[in-house]
């Protein structure tokens, strides 16, 4: 009994960071119907970001998050400017090309620069035990951060002015320009938010798992499942689609190899897609 | 098909699969031989792939899938149960083909961005696959012996048929999109390639136009997968699903001009001879991706009609010749 709970509990740890990893894929995804494949490459940037920051400057772990937010946010409108301007409103391939470009760029630099070995970054943090098990400090405060996050992005979105013209331009675009949303600075503000919210998933997730240039590839993949699992752009339901994949995983560990994993999981993509292609956990229409 | 004889750009194709075979052999110039060889797979790479992508607007990020699963399923008929060379890659091709269109059946409901993640889905499932399957080698890969070679008369006789089966695939390559081009089935996909809706409502049975579109264009990338391997005498899956090369082909559709025939062909010779310069100039071969990024970005950005894009606005007679 206590093993399930045990497992349920670390299921729902790692869910909340793979929500959050999600969280900025699925916020440009709803706003301008692009898909941000540099996605898993800005997640990679935020966990060199806490590489060079931590190792070079001896910054606290935790202290890197606010200058990769803002880090994150200026590449992100950079982004926006380089690879998603001229895309938006054409077929969908024009920008998964633009953007699986730039992804090439950036992880054409990092192997040049760091090649693919494995990099980590010590935390060491009391940890919780519950009986037989123990669960890492670092796991729930992760965890924790990655839900504080989601929920300052849940108030920024649904309480501020600016949040509000975000949810305006994702619902419809030639309507919010109507009422004179600037809709052009707003797409650019939305992509900075995402990439940033990318960078400070891989924050997170570098103070639990090692990490090598390569390794955006994975979340990103794990950021499509989330999407369709939760809806489009909506934070809570990211984080209750990563929530359900950490439970999933926790779950087929025991039976199959963890190559498989991945394999089921896109397997569950396509059967959710069929069978809701509006997401799970989408509550209304326009939820975002 | 008589009416594909008449029409000059036939022709045109029929000269430079001639003009590829006797190139190497007139001066029997091995180094020529072995550029145009990976020139030749990367034309049938692309133009496979721009049935996709110029064709029906989709994108597939898992070509390479068929280029190694067909090397996979050729080495293994070769290796573990002496077939000759034909067959097995008659298998690999069918086997392949038939493999894309269940998996296409599968994820044919998917439309646009989705269908284009799943194929992301594809790779990640068959390379697990092939990692765990003990028959196949698992992540080691299998070797073939040098016997293997024999029966096309020794290892340098084998090269020259090797190329000759190369080039005739790339021919082939050539031949179906301008086929399918040319056909109802091919006008059905630019129609889905223009307005998705659209096509359904005047009758274009979307999903399986898609399904088998995916599945055709799965069969010469495997037979080239096939020889690309027979000829290597191993196959592990590092290089068989090697993503850079489902990349390129993406590239080199877009730098030709994808849903053009000629474009594809020129972009993919092209490319692989600038590949090739970059990869011996040392500084470049570290920057391989980010080269082709860069360039697929411009050409996505400023061009995106391609080499024939320009070609056909600039002359705008050669729209009637070269398709």
């Amino acid at each position: 009994m206590l093993g399930i709970l045990a497992s349920i509990i670390d299921g729902v740890l790692v869910g909340l960071v793979y929500g959050l990893a999600a969280m900025g894929l699925t916020l440009i995804w709803g706003v301008m119907d692009v898909i941000n494949l540099t996605h898993g490459a800005m997640i990679v940037a935020g966990m060199f970001a806490l590489f060079l920051l931590t190792s070079v400057l001896g910054l606290n772990p935790y202290a890197a998050l606010l200058p990769v937010l803002v880090g994150g946010f200026l590449v992100g409108v950079a982004l926006y400017w380089i690879s998603i301007h001229r895309m938006v409103g054409r077929p969908p391939l024009m920008s998964l090309l633009s953007t699986f470009a730039v992804n090439l760029v950036l992880i054409g630099v990092g192997t040049a620069v760091w090649g693919t070995a494995l990099f980590n970054v010590n935390v060491s943090l009391p940890g919780i035990t519950m009986g037989r098990y123990t669960f890492p400090g670092a796991h729930i405060l992760a965890a924790v951060l990655a839900a504080v996050i989601a929920a300052l992005l849940y108030l920024f979105l649904q309480h501020t002015r600016l949040g509000k013209s975000v949810r305006a331009v994702a619902n419809n675009r030639e309507a919010a320009e109507l009422v004179g949303i600037p809709t052009t600075r707003v797409l650019a503000i939305s992509v900075g938010l995402g990439v940033a919210l990318a960078g400070l998933s891989g924050v997170l997730i570098a103070t639990l798992f090692p990490f090598t240039v390569l390794s955006g590839d994975g979340y990103q993949l794990k950021g499509f499942v989330v999407t369709v699992l939760g809806g489009f752009g909506n934070p809570v339901g990211a984080l209750l689609g990563g929530i359900a994949l950490g439970l999933l995983e926790g779950a087929v560990t025991p039976f199959v190899p963890v190559s498989w994993t991945l394999v089921i999981e896109f397997v569950l993509f396509v059967l959710v897609l069929i069978a809701f292609p509006a997401g799970i956990f989408r509550s209304r229409r326009g939820a975002l | 098909m008589l009416l594909m004889l008449r029409r000059p750009f036939f022709w045109i194709i029929a000269l430079a699969v001639v003009a590829f075979a006797l190139a190497p052999v007139v001066g029997n110039d091995v180094s020529m031989r072995e550029s145009l060889l990976l020139d030749a797979l990367y034309i049938t790479l692309a133009s496979n792939l721009n049935l996709m992508l110029g064709y029906a607007g989709y994108v597939n990020f898992g070509s390479i899938v068929f280029f190694g699963l067909g090397g996979y399923i050729c080495v293994w008929l070769v290796n573990s149960y002496n077939w000759p060379l034909i067959p097995s890659l008659i298998v690999a091709g069918l086997g392949v083909s038939g493999l894309a269109l269940i998996f296409g059946f599968g994820i044919l409901r998917l439309r646009g961005a989705f269908f284009a993640l799943a194929t992301i889905g594809v790779i990640e499932a068959v390379q697990a696959f092939v990692e765990n399957f003990t028959p196949w080698g698992g992540s080691a890969g299998v070797y073939l012996s040098g016997e293997i070679f024999k029966p096309l008369g020794g290892p340098a006789h084998a090269l020259w048929i090797i190329y000759f089966m190369m080039v005739a695939v790339m021919g082939l390559s050539l031949y179906l999109s301008f086929a399918i081009k040319t056909s109802k089935f091919g006008l059905g996909l630019l129609a889905i390639g223009q307005n998705e809706d659209a096509a359904a409502i005047l009758g274009v049975p979307t999903s399986r136009y898609k399904a088998l579109v995916y599945s055709v264009s799965a069969f010469l990338p495997a037979i080239a997968g096939g020889l690309y391997f027979f000829k290597s005498a191993f196959i592990q899956p590092s290089d068989a699903f090697d993503l850079s090369l489902s990349t390129e082909a993406l590239v080199v559709g877009m730098l030709g001009g994808e849903g053009t025939v000629t474009g594809v062909a020129i972009g993919a010779f092209l490319y692989e001879e600038l590949r090739g310069y970059l990869l011996t100039s040392s500084t470049f071969a570290n920057f391989q991706l980010v080269v082709s990024g860069a360039l697929l970005l411009l050409i996505v950005l400023f061009f995106p009609g391609g080499l024939m894009g320009f070609i056909y606005s600039r002359f705008p007679r050669t729209q009637k010749v070269l398709e």
